[in-house]
């Protein structure tokens, strides 16, 4: 938890110069973005000490405590943004399903190891993508948080990439069990880059990048790995959204009971 | 199907990968260090492996990993031929030499 960035609140003039409407228009994309991140890096903490093997373990708990780094940076600046006095607990801790605004993939559960890949390639291939665009961010703040996760992203794209091979490119077993997962996962990608309302008004003032801009290259990843893994990218289907606007599966409601279950059984309470 | 053959090793080990031995250099112009081991089906899994096990709490900036079954040691039975005749050859430590005041790092 130590490694959220710290920042003092006046270190983002841009602040000051947004209008109260876009600032509850940042405010609410940037908590879109936490609670992505929060969600599938419970998700992945779920793994914690269920791994394969031990590396693994390992592996799963560092990308998961990566995203959970990246939520506290994510909170407590839309916190500020919100500047209501909520905090970066509150926001975590207590809001409700239909208040989160993670996409539907990152909720999905882990089911077999495959799964969880999969579910993290998905993932990975839009986050680094779109990282790596947000670093010449307008918003300095939303730049400064960018460029130290894309570093991580980096790592998490090459880690999920290259399990992909390994689990296409293996055994029957694996390759079977991993063309399982994408058939299953694949039409949760979609959300990811499909705006929302929120996000079209914000692309227009230019204040986050253009999701096309991103879609080619996360094809071409998407397209090299998968040729090399022997596997072929799912045709013609039918993307499922509404996370980004609060409509979840039935999953997001079990994950935050155990999420919040401390805080909203004892409030207030702290470590 | 490259992996093949590897991971149809590992299921006939029961899911044992092969052994690797870890060194990592923990900063610029020092040597690698051995610093433990790990299981992996591969040399580029294992570096992975390597940097999620070894170098989660910024340990280091290189790593090397060799498959164990690569390294070969010495022989604890033959350690008094090996190494006790070194004890009582003081000439053969540069300790007779006087180093001037200016020269550092001796």
């Amino acid at each position: 938890m130590e490694d959220a960035m710290q920042f003092a609140p006046s270190e983002n003039p841009a602040l000051a110069t947004y209008s109260p409407e876009v600032r509850q228009q940042l405010f609410r994309f940037v908590l879109q973005l936490a609670d992505t991140s929060l969600i599938l890096g419970h998700r992945l903490s779920e793994w914690c000490g269920h791994g394969p093997i031990l590396e693994q373990d390992l592996a799963m708990a560092n990308i998961a405590l990566d995203l959970l780094g990246e939520t506290r940076s994510l909170y407590q600046y839309a916190a500020e943004l919100e500047g209501q006095g909520r905090t970066e607990d509150d926001l975590a801790y207590l809001r409700s399903a239909t208040e989160y605004r993670n996409p539907l993939l990152v909720e999905q559960p882990n089911g077999d190891f495959a799964d969880t890949v999969v579910r993290q390639f998905l993932f990975d291939n839009f986050h680094y993508h779109f990282l790596k665009q947000l670093v010449n961010n307008a918003d300095e703040r939303l730049a400064a948080i960018a460029e130290k996760s894309l570093k991580e992203a980096t790592y998490h794209l090459k880690w999920s990439s290259e399990w992909v091979i390994r689990l296409g490119d293996g055994t029957e077993e694996s390759h079977r069990r991993v063309e399982k997962s994408i058939a299953e996962l694949w039409r949760f990608s979609g959300e990811l880059t499909i705006p929302t309302a929120l996000e079209k008004e914000l692309q227009t003032i230019g204040l986050i990048p253009e999701y096309a801009d991103i879609q080619a290259s996360m094809t071409a990843h998407a397209e090299r790995v998968m040729e090399e893994a022997s596997l072929v990218i799912p045709q013609q289907v039918f993307m499922l959204t509404g996370g980004k606007d609060g409509r979840h599966t039935e999953h997001l409601g079990y994950i935050l009971t155990e999420l919040q279950y401390m805080q909203r059984t004892y409030p207030g309470m702290t470590w | 199907m490259k992996h093949d053959a590897l991971i149809q090793t590992v299921i006939m080990t029961q899911s044992e990968w092969p052994l690797w031995e870890v060194f990592i250099r923990s900063k610029q112009g020092l040597d690698h260090k051995h610093v433990g081991s790990l299981h992996a089906a591969d040399a580029q899994m294992a570096i992975q492996n390597a940097r999620d096990v070894y170098t989660r709490r910024q340990e280091g900036i290189s790593i090397w990993v060799v498959e164990s079954k690569h390294v070969h040691a010495s022989n604890p039975d033959d350690a008094e031929a090996f190494f006790d005749p070194a004890n009582d050859k003081v000439y053969r430590h540069p300790t007779f030499y006087q180093v001037p005041d200016s020269i550092k790092h001796m």
